[in-house]
C-alpha cells in the first residue's frame, strides 16, 4: 500500500512537470501559429525548422556556450569550495554571500553592467564575452550545489589514504572526487540549464551577428512566437529523453551481466 | 584536507580574482547609480523609495508568493527525495535528468504553456468540464503567479536536496530505528539535521530567483499583480531610469546578508550534530 | 566510465579556450568592406529579400534582432556594437537624435526611398525627426481594438467600450506606460503626448477604475488570447490584426473615433557606422516598390511604399481597410515623441500606482 502511495506521489510530480512539455509538443504539430487555438495537424514547422539555419546555428550556440560555461564554472566552483573548507565559518559565509550575488540582482542589472565593464576592458562583444558573462551568473548554482557536500566530507578517508603512500592528487582523485561526483553533476546540470534559458544577459552581452535560442525567442515576441520553436523544442526533448533510456538501459544489461557472472 | 595555509590562499585565488573582476565591479555599478540621484549627487531617495506605499507593497507581495513557492518546494521535495533515494544508487544520474530535462525547455514557452493549461477555457477547465465539475479560475491570479514559480525553480530544490539525504549513510539510519526510534524521530533527529545543508542550498536557489522574477508575474499573473522584480524591469527598460532601478536592486541585497547569517548559523549547528 | 568525465571536461576546457582566445581586442573590424550590419525588429523582414540584396549587391548582410525599442538603446547608446542600420520607432529616433546617436542621411543616394515612399508618412515623421534629415519610414500602423463579434454585441467605435462593466475580464489591455496612457488619455480627449500633471492624473485614475474589468495586461501573449476567444476584446497594433482576422473570423479591427496613436518604424543609420554606403544601398533597396511589396505580404504590417497597393493582387489584401487604411484613419493622427527622462518618469511612476492598486 505505501508503495502505490509512493509511486503515486512521483508519477504526480512528473506530471505536474511535463504537462507543460505535453503542451508544447502538441503546439508543434498545431497548424494556427496562435497558442490555444487548433486549426488541424500539420507538419509543415519542423519542415521551415530544417531550413531555417538561422535556428539550428543559434541551438549549436546554446549547447556549446551552456556546456563550456558549465564545465568552467563547475571547476572554479570546485577549486573555490576547496579553498571555502578550509577557512573559518565567519570568512566562509562572507564569502558565499559574496558568491551568491549574482544570484540577487536582476538579470538587466547583471546584464547591463557586465556589458559597460566588457567594454571598459576593450573587448569586442561576441561568442567569448557571452561564455564569460554566463560562467558569472552559472558560478553561484554550482557553489550552492557543492558546499554542502565539500563540508559534510569525512577528512579521515583522505587522511587514511595519504597514510597509505597516496599522492595529494592521488588522494583526492580517488578518494575526495568519487564522493563528491553527484555534487558536481547537480551543479554543471543546474549550471547548463541557467545557461542555456538566459535571454537578458546575453542579449546585452552579445556581438554581433551571434545568437542563442532565448535572444531569437524573445526577438520574435513582437510578431508572436514562430511555431517551429515548438517543432526544436519536441526533438530535443525527445532526443535527450532516448539518449537517457539508453543510457539507462544499457547500464541495467551491464549490471544484470555482472550479477550473473 | 587542505593543511597549509598558503595553499588554501592559491585555491581561494582564482575566486578572489574573478569576484574582484565580475562581482565586485557589477557591484559598485548598482551601487554607485544606486545611491546617486540624476543629477550625479550623492541621495538615499532611490533606496528611500521603499517608504512609498506603492513599493513597499510590491516588495511585500513579492517576498510572500517566494517565501510561499518556496515553502511548496520543500515541503513537496523532502517526500520525494526520500522516495527516491530508497531507489538504487546508480539510478541518480537518470534522476537528475528526468527533473532537469522540462528546464531544458525555454522558461518563456514553458511558462506559456502554462497560460494554455490555466486559462478560463484552457486544458485544466476543459478536462473539469469533462468530469462535470466546475471551473476553476486560477490564470491572473497570485496562485497562477505560484505555481509558475514552483515549476520554474522547483528542481533548483530537488538537485541539492537529493544529493544530501543520498550521502546519509543508510547504516546511521538502520542504527536510529535500531534503538526504537520512530520513523518521526528518525526523520527529525537524523536525516533533517543530516541534510540541511542541502535544503539551505536548495532554499537560496528557489528564494532568491523567486523574489526577482518577473516574466512569471508577467505571464501568469496577466501583469495585474506588481512584483518588486517588475519594478526593476520597468525602471532600467521602460523608464530608463537606472539611479531607481539600481536602488532596488540595492535594498534586494538585504536578503543577500540574511541569507549569509543564516548560512553561517546552520553551518555551526552542522558541526554540533557531528560531535 | 570515469574516463568519459576527464575526457568531456577536457573537451569543454578545450573549447572555452578557443572561445576565449576568440575573443580578439577592438581594433579594425576583420571583415572586408562589403558587409552590412542591421539591427532590426525579430522576423522583421522577408529573408528572401536580404538574400537578393546579397545577390544584386554582393555586400553581406549581418541580421541582428532587438525585442524593444527599450532594449535596443542602452547596446547602441554604450557603442557595445557597431550597427551600419537600425530600425527603431518613432519616439525612439527622436531620443537617439537628442542623445546624437545618429548620422543624417545621404537623400543623394537613396532614389527609391524619395520617389516611393510617401509624403504623407514623411510629413508625420517631422513630429519626431524636424526635416526628414535622419530616418526613412519602413512600416507604420495605428493602435485600435480588435475585439470578437460573437462575444461583443455593442457596437465597437470608441475606446469607451474598454471601460463597459458588461465585459468585465473579457478586456486585454497592453502592458506598457505609454500604450496604456494613449488610451485614456485618448478617451479624455487629450494629446497622447501630454505631460501636463492634471491630465495625467485624470488618465491615470481613468485606468485605475478600468483595472476590475480587465482581464490581463499583455504582451505578446494578447494576440493568442484574442484569436483562441480567451478574451473579448483588445487594444491590438494594426499590423497584428490583419493575421489575427484570417485566422479567426470572428474579429474585427476598428481606429476608435476619439483617435489613436500612428506609429513608424523608420531605417536609421547610427553616427558610429562603419558602412555608411552600405548602409544606404540597404535602406535605398528595402524602399524599392518590389522588395517593399514582398515585405509586405511577408509582414502583413501597413507600408509607407505608395507603389505598393497598385501592386498588390491578394484579395485578402487588396482594398483591405486595416492594412490599407482610408487616409481620414490616420490624417491628423498624433504620434509618440520622446517626453525624456522626466515626462518618461511620470508615465512610469502612475503606471506603477495603476498597477498596485
Amino acid at each position: 500500500m505505501m508503495r502505490l502511495w509512493k509511486k503515486a506521489y512521483v508519477a504526480l510530480i512528473f506530471l505536474f512537470l511535463y504537462a507543460p512539455i505535453g503542451v508544447l509538443i502538441a503546439q508543434s504539430f498545431n497548424a494556427s501559429r496562435y497558442r490555444g487555438h487548433w486549426t488541424g495537424f500539420t507538419l509543415q514547422w519542423y519542415g521551415e525548422l530544417f531550413q531555417n539555419e538561422g535556428i539550428l546555428e543559434a541551438l549549436q550556440n546554446t549547447i556549446t556556450i551552456g556546456l563550456s560555461s558549465a564545465a568552467v564554472a563547475t571547476l572554479l566552483g570546485l577549486v573555490t569550495c576547496l579553498a571555502l573548507r578550509g577557512m573559518g565559518r565567519r570568512r566562509r559565509s562572507v564569502l558565499m554571500g559574496v558568491a551568491n550575488i549574482p544570484l540577487l540582482n536582476a538579470d538587466i542589472v547583471t546584464g547591463i553592467s557586465l556589458m559597460l565593464l566588457f567594454l571598459g576592458l576593450g573587448l569586442r562583444l561576441g561568442y567569448g564575452t557571452i561564455l564569460m558573462a554566463h560562467i558569472v551568473f552559472n558560478l553561484p548554482y554550482v557553489i550552492l550545489c557543492l558546499m554542502p557536500q565539500m563540508l559534510s566530507l569525512d577528512r579521515n578517508c583522505y587522511d587514511a589514504a595519504r597514510d597509505l603512500g597516496a599522492t595529494p592528487l592521488m588522494a583526492f582523485r580517488r578518494v575526495v572526487l568519487p564522493e563528491l561526483r553527484p555534487s558536481l553533476l547537480a551543479g554543471f546540470m543546474l549550471a547548463f540549464t541557467m545557461s542555456a534559458d538566459d535571454f537578458i544577459i546575453t542579449h546585452f552581452t552579445k556581438g554581433a551577428g551571434i545568437d542563442t535560442l532565448p535572444t531569437e525567442i524573445y526577438a520574435e515576441l513582437k510578431l508572436g512566437i514562430h511555431p517551429e520553436m515548438y517543432a526544436l523544442s519536441t526533438l530535443v526533448f525527445v532526443f535527450v529523453l532516448v539518449f537517457a533510456f539508453l543510457l539507462f538501459w544499457n547500464r541495467k544489461r551491464m549490471q544484470i551481466g555482472q550479477s550473473a557472472r | 584536507m587542505i593543511k597549509s595555509a598558503a595553499m588554501r590562499h592559491l585555491f581561494a585565488l582564482p575566486f578572489l580574482l574573478w569576484a574582484a573582476l565580475f562581482i565586485f565591479v557589477p557591484l559598485v555599478f548598482v551601487g554607485w547609480y544606486g545611491l546617486t540621484g540624476g543629477d550625479g549627487q550623492w541621495s538615499l531617495a532611490n533606496v528611500g523609495v521603499l517608504l512609498q506605499w506603492e513599493y513597499a507593497r510590491a516588495l511585500e507581495l513579492s517576498i510572500l508568493l517566494a517565501l510561499v513557492s518556496t515553502l511548496v518546494c520543500l515541503l513537496v521535495s523532502y517526500p520525494l527525495c526520500l522516495i527516491l533515494t530508497e531507489r538504487q544508487r546508480s539510478h541518480g544520474a537518470l534522476i537528475f535528468l528526468l527533473f532537469i530535462l522540462p528546464m531544458w525547455m525555454n522558461s518563456l514557452l514553458s511558462t506559456m504553456a502554462w497560460q494554455t493549461i490555466l486559462e478560463k477555457n484552457g486544458i485544466l477547465n476543459q478536462f473539469l468540464r469533462l468530469l462535470s465539475l466546475p471551473d476553476v479560475t486560477l490564470i491572473n491570479t497570485p496562485a497562477a503567479i505560484v505555481i509558475g514559480m514552483i515549476y520554474n525553480f522547483l528542481p533548483y530544490m530537488v538537485l541539492p536536496l537529493y544529493v544530501s539525504l543520498s550521502k546519509i549513510n543508510k547504516n546511521v539510519i538502520f542504527a536510529a530505528r535500531d534503538l526504537g526510534a520512530s520513523s518521526w524521530q528518525t526523520f527529525t533527529r537524523v536525516i533533517l539535521p543530516l541534510s540541511l545543508p542541502g535544503a539551505i542550498s536548495g532554499i537560496t536557489m528557489v528564494f532568491i530567483p523567486s523574489l526577482t522574477t518577473f516574466f512569471i508575474s508577467g505571464l501568469l499573473g496577466g501583469n495585474k499583480v506588481l512584483l518588486i522584480g517588475n519594478i526593476v524591469e520597468q525602471e532600467f527598460t521602460m523608464a530608463y531610469d537606472w539611479h531607481l532601478g539600481s536602488g532596488l536592486s540595492l535594498v534586494l541585497m538585504i536578503f543577500i546578508i540574511i541569507n549569509m547569517m543564516l548560512t553561517a548559523y546552520f553551518d555551526r549547528s552542522e558541526g554540533q550534530v557531528k560531535k | 566510465m570515469k574516463k568519459i568525465y576527464i575526457v568531456s571536461i577536457c573537451l569543454a576546457l578545450l573549447m572555452s579556450i578557443l572561445a576565449f582566445s576568440g575573443c580578439g581586442f577592438q581594433d579594425e573590424e576583420a571583415e572586408g568592406d562589403s558587409v552590412v550590419y542591421v539591427y532590426n525588429w525579430g522576423d522583421y523582414i522577408d529573408p528572401d529579400t536580404l538574400e537578393q540584396f546579397e545577390e544584386e549587391t554582393g555586400i553581406h548582410v549581418v541580421m541582428d534582432e532587438f525585442d524593444t525599442n527599450e532594449s535596443m538603446y542602452p547596446l547602441v547608446a554604450a557603442g557595445a556594437v557597431r550597427y551600419d542600420v537600425i530600425c527603431p520607432s518613432d519616439y525612439m529616433i527622436q531620443k537617439m537624435i537628442k542623445h546624437d546617436l545618429l548620422q543624417p542621411l545621404d537623400f543623394s543616394r537613396l532614389p527609391n526611398a524619395r520617389q516611393y515612399v510617401g509624403q504623407v508618412f514623411y510629413k508625420q515623421s517631422e513630429t519626431f525627426d524636424p526635416g526628414n534629415i535622419y530616418s526613412v519610414p519602413y512600416c507604420w500602423g495605428t493602435v485600435g481594438i480588435l475585439y470578437n463579434r460573437t462575444m461583443v454585441d455593442d457596437p465597437v467605435d470608441s475606446w469607451d467600450i474598454l471601460w463597459n462593466e458588461k465585459y468585465k475580464n473579457e478586456i486585454l489591455m497592453q502592458d506598457s506606460p505609454r500604450d496604456a496612457y494613449m488610451v485614456a488619455l485618448k478617451r479624455l480627449g487629450y494629446s497622447l503626448n501630454t505631460t501636463n500633471p492634471d491630465e495625467m492624473r485624470q488618465a491615470r485614475d481613468m485606468l485605475i477604475a478600468q483595472k476590475p474589468l480587465v482581464q490581463a495586461y499583455g504582451i505578446d501573449d494578447v494576440k493568442d488570447k484574442l484569436v483562441s476567444g480567451e478574451a473579448a476584446m483588445g487594444v491590438i497594433f494594426s499590423g497584428e490584426a490583419l493575421r489575427m482576422m484570417l485566422e479567426n473570423e470572428d474579429l474585427a479591427y476598428v481606429v476608435p473615433k476619439e483617435g489613436t496613436n500612428l506609429w513608424i518604424d523608420s531605417w536609421v543609420i547610427p553616427k558610429n557606422a562603419a558602412h555608411v554606403e552600405n548602409a544606404h544601398a540597404f535602406i535605398d533597396f528595402m524602399s524599392r516598390p518590389d522588395i517593399a511589396l514582398k515585405n509586405f505580404e511577408y509582414l502583413t504590417y501597413s507600408t509607407p511604399n505608395t507603389a505598393v497597393p497598385e501592386m498588390e493582387e491578394d484579395e485578402d489584401y487588396k482594398d483591405n481597410p486595416v492594412v490599407f487604411p482610408p487616409p481620414e484613419v490616420y490624417e491628423g493622427q498624433e504620434t509618440y515623441q520622446d517626453l525624456g527622462e522626466d515626462g518618461d518618469k511620470m508615465y512610469n511612476e502612475g503606471w506603477i500606482q495603476v498597477k498596485v492598486y
